[in-house]
């Protein structure tokens, strides 16, 4: 994976399945998740199957994630924050009573 | 922002933000709601915020984009960022959320122009990771400056060609384009392409695009019929059939694209008419030549309605307004024929053009009805094309009745990436054509929304 | 021309159910079904297989439930046999959410008029506390609910469907695209028409919902229903927290949870309204706060088959001897006792006596 940095670029970093991920400002999760080499996001709830992001505009609901402990969020349309604790979402979304 | 407007623009690409700025200029209180947070749609996406990546890669068609989103900033537009409509209803109110609430708005006339998506490309292994559309990689440029590793570019259609392009010129190695036009459709488009030499500076350009493409040592190959993409839980190589022969390569990623459909999901549920258009292949929305849709007060601009490009969007998005204008009493039906003489100018002058590309570009049938029976319709309920084949043979004739027996369209993409497969493979089956069978009945939410959010809009009444 | 010995009009639950037991008495049947966008209120269905609300002033109703009720095990092993479906039914028991000490207060009251006459329904009217240990997440506002133990749910997209598949498996015929028209007398039965096609049978059973008024007039017979609203809110699926179902709440097999029970009076519009999504999805919130940040990603507004009592209309014709009537608003819930003592007694030309109080002629004096 390569990037034409932006310039001027302000770094911004967050956690994804244990690991700290470089990010710039103004990354979708999605974009600085692909960056940093991630291809799988989740697994799906009917097959457990692998995906990741197919359309990058928000309309295939593939890229979904847990962004600070709530899921099915669509990493294409979240900007990264700093300090952003981002999960693979596994399977069907969690409403925790 | 306010709860009630003279025109609601629902929608920032180019034509939403013509149409806004028009009516803007002429009086009216206008609301622009956008779910990104910049102006530019998709195709000027993040255009207000490149500093950097600059017109060697991006072009400079790119950047012409730019002076549109300076204009609608300085205008007196109140262009709502984050912004996402899931619902308009036959009276002209619209249900919005921004920053987690959810609120009910009303315009005295809205203008639906939330333009396109790319068409689904279903074959074997595309709900692999590493598999994304051609206008993925595209956003992921234009925002991100992000390059993808090793790509296979499949498929037909400009974009496709624009974007492997973008990536010859940035450096990047590419593992082959592989393209599915079919032939045949050469030899159909050539009698379209005198008409089209109006806008010959158009296809000069993708013709410059596709040489540099054959010569830059890129493996490049037409006539591909067939396309199956392999890997364990990744994107690994993708198989290839040319002349009944299958051919292999191997690739970090893949890039299909076979050109762009309307969104269409707001306008159904708002109740406007569509009907099929052979050309196209997708749904197009019935309107008048202002945009009017069958829906009183709704205007439907862009490639929302039907494709057309940026160029044309932003003249329909101006005509749109005009029209929206003179129907809310800010403009005469003369002044309002008299500004729109340029605009149909410039719709006129890339009819042809578009004609020419919509036939020379027209995805081959087996690319939107899958023969393989295990390949995926429905990505978020994953439901295979033999289980649709075979809720058609237990008397489903519609996809109505197909999603209640299959769930194919019950996900949280509402139908947008498998509902134009569903119809087409319905359609295939019984022997009838697509306007008959019709498409799945859409209703509000449009996107998914937080039930909290809808429940506080109990206590607001 | 297609002969059959019953043609059944409508392929919803009522007419489904009916056909798949005709069949299975052997007597072709020809099930007609109309176009893929009518308004189907069998697709618009909860799921729930209810008794504990249903005849509580019209024992025949709640005798005729509670015995499609008790039917309902064999009906599902039944067509999971014979079709491989998975229905999802279960029958844990079943609980209207009070969320106030006036609605608990309603409820105990009709509960107790139903007992007057379906004492073998039993409830338990359960505090907050007690019903909080049954359903964990349960929201601080509930007042309370009213637990009956014989009530269950299904997945009723899947009931139809198998209800289609076991049909056809078993020889039944369908013809769907195009709604029936006409229907004649003739020397030998029924004539049924179409816009296209005609088909001939022996008798004939009009289960079109509310398409049947205007075609059971042609048999002879007068039946009163009229269309009402409920909307329905389903999330995306949610990982599973709720096993039993509420009467406006239920998490579906699937794993999406199902919103509803909402009654609107606005004809043949089955739209949905921000204003009534929003009452429907307060009152779930209230139920379980957690569902806060669940996503709605369908709604759909579906038109209940209401008859001025609200209980089913069954009716024979006395001008037009072989042609019946039948429509409902609960065809989940009797879709055992139209399969298994409907449609055998429509096999033997005639109505069972326990819906014998359910006909038609009850509305004829309002």
């Amino acid at each position: 994976m390569s990037r034409i940095p932006r310039k001027p670029c302000t770094n911004v970093s967050f956690r994804f399945a244990g690991e700290t991920i470089e990010a710039q400002e103004g990354d979708s999760v999605a974009a600085a998740l692909l960056a940093a080499g991630h291809w799988t996001f989740r697994t799906t709830p009917v097959g457990v199957a692998p995906r990741g992001p197919l359309c990058m505009m928000g309309v295939c609901f593939d890229c979904l994630v847990e962004i600070d402990g709530m899921g099915n969020q669509q990493a294409c349309m979240r900007e990264v924050k700093e300090g952003m604790n981002v999960a693979p979402q596994s399977g069907a979304f969690e409403a925790a009573p | 922002m306010k709860s009630r407007t003279d025109i609601a623009v629902i929608g920032a690409g180019p034509a939403g933000m013509a149409a806004a700025v028009m009516a803007a200029d002429h009086g009216a209180s206008v609301l622009l709601l956008d779910e990104q947070a910049a102006a530019g749609g998709q195709i000027y996406r993040a255009v207000g915020s490149q500093k950097a990546t600059g017109s060697a890669i991006l072009g400079t068609e790119y950047y012409q984009g730019g002076a549109l989103v300076d204009r609608l900033a300085a205008s007196t537009v109140e262009h709502v960022t984050g912004a996402t409509v899931w619902h308009v209803s036959d009276q002209r109110e619209i249900g919005v959320s921004v920053d987690g609430a959810a609120e009910l708005i009303n315009a005295d006339h809205i203008i639906i122009a939330t333009g396109a998506q790319e068409r689904p490309f279903p074959v074997p292994g595309w709900t692999l990771p590493g598999v994304m559309n051609a206008g993925a990689a595209q956003i992921l440029l234009k925002s991100s400056g992000v390059l993808l590793p090793y790509p296979v570019f499949v498929g037909t259609g400009p974009l496709l060609y624009l974007i492997a392009h973008q990536y010859l010129r940035a450096g990047v190695p590419i593992a082959a384009v592989l393209d599915t036009t079919p032939r045949s459709n050469l030899c159909q488009a050539l009698g379209l392409l005198p008409a089209a030499f109006r806008e010959a500076g158009q296809i000069w350009k993708g013709l410059g695009w596709l040489k540099d493409l054959r010569t830059s040592g890129t493996t490049f190959k037409t006539g591909v019929e067939d396309i199956r993409i392999n890997g364990a839980d990744h994107a690994e190589s993708v198989e290839y059939k040319i002349a009944g022969h299958w051919h292999s390569c191997s690739a970090e990623s893949v890039l299909l694209h076979q050109g762009v459909v309307p969104n269409v999901n707001l306008a159904m549920a708002a109740g406007c008419k569509h009907h099929w258009s052979d050309a196209q292949l997708c749904w197009h929305a019935q309107v008048d030549d202002w945009g009017y849709s069958t829906v009183e007060g709704v205007s439907i601009a862009g490639d929302g309605a039907g494709i057309v490009g940026a160029d044309s969007a932003q003249a329909l998005g101006g005509l749109a307004a005009l029209d929206a204008l003179y129907r809310i009493g800010k403009l005469s039906i003369p002044e309002r024929d008299k500004i729109a003489m340029p605009l149909r100018k410039i719709m006129s002058r890339q009819q042809p053009l578009r004609r020419f590309l919509d036939r020379l570009y027209q995805p081959a049938e087996q690319f939107r009805i899958p023969a393989d029976p295990a390949t995926l319709v429905c990505r978020c309920e994953e439901v295979s094309a033999a289980e649709i084949r075979e809720a058609v043979s237990l008397g489903c004739q519609g996809p109505n009745q197909l999603k209640s027996f299959t769930r194919a369209g019950m996900g949280p993409c509402q139908g947008r990436l498998c509902g134009l497969t569903v119809s087409a493979i319905i359609a295939d089956e019984l022997g009838r054509p697509v306007q008959d069978i019709g498409a799945a009945r859409l209703r509000s939410p449009v996107k998914p929304l937080e039930l909290g959010q809808l429940a506080a809009l109990a206590d607001k009444e | 021309m297609t002969q059959a010995e019953f043609i059944v009009v409508g392929g919803g639950l009522v007419g489904v159910a009916i056909a798949y037991g005709l069949q299975r008495r052997n007597l072709p049947t020809l099930l007609l079904d109309e176009s893929d966008n009518a308004f189907r209120a069998a697709r618009g269905n909860f799921g729930l297989i209810w008794t504990q609300s249903k005849g509580t002033d019209l024992p025949a109703y709640a005798q005729w439930t509670w015995t499609s009720a008790q039917g309902w095990a064999d009906l599902s092993a039944e067509l999971m046999a014979q079709t491989g479906a998975r229905l999802a039914y279960h029958r844990p028991g079943g609980i209207e959410i009070c969320l106030t000490a006036a609605e608990m207060e309603d409820k105990q009251k009709k509960m107790e008029r139903l007992q007057t006459h379906a004492d073998h329904i039993e409830f338990r009217m359960l505090e907050r506390k007690a019903l909080g240990n049954m359903l964990p997440g349960l929201g601080p506002d509930v007042a309370g609910g009213c637990l009956s133990p014989g009530d269950g749910h299904v997945n009723p997209l899947m009931l139809l469907r198998a209800l289609h598949v076991g049909f056809q498996t078993m020889g039944g015929k369908i013809s769907s695209g195009a709604p029936v028209q006409r229907i004649d007398q003739t020397s030998s039965g029924f004539k049924v028409r179409t816009a296209d096609q005609a088909y001939e049978s022996g008798r004939v059973v009009v289960a079109a919902g509310l398409g049947t008024p205007k075609l059971a007039e042609m048999i002879g017979l007068k039946i009163d229903v009229r269309p009402q609203r409920g909307q329905n809110l389903i999330t995306e699926r949610v990982k599973p927290f709720l096993s039993m179902p509420l009467s406006g709440i239920r998490q579906t097999d699937e794993g999406g949870v199902q919103l509803g029970e909402s009654n609107e009076e606005v004809g043949f519009d089955d739209s949905v309204t921000p204003a009534t999504m929003a009452d429907i999805a307060a009152r779930a919130v209230k139920t379980f706060p957690h569902l806060q940040r669940a996503r709605i990603v369908r709604a759909w507004g579906a038109l209940r088959v209401m008859s001025p009592d609200g209980a089913p209309i069954y009716a024979q014709s006395k001008t037009c001897p072989g042609a019946f009537a039948a429509v409902c608003h609960s065809g989940v819930t009797l879709a055992a006792a139209h399969a298994n003592v409907l449609a055998p007694a429509i096999a033997e030309n005639q109505l069972p006596a326990s819906v014998a109080a359910l006909g038609p002629e009850r509305f004829a004096d309002v």
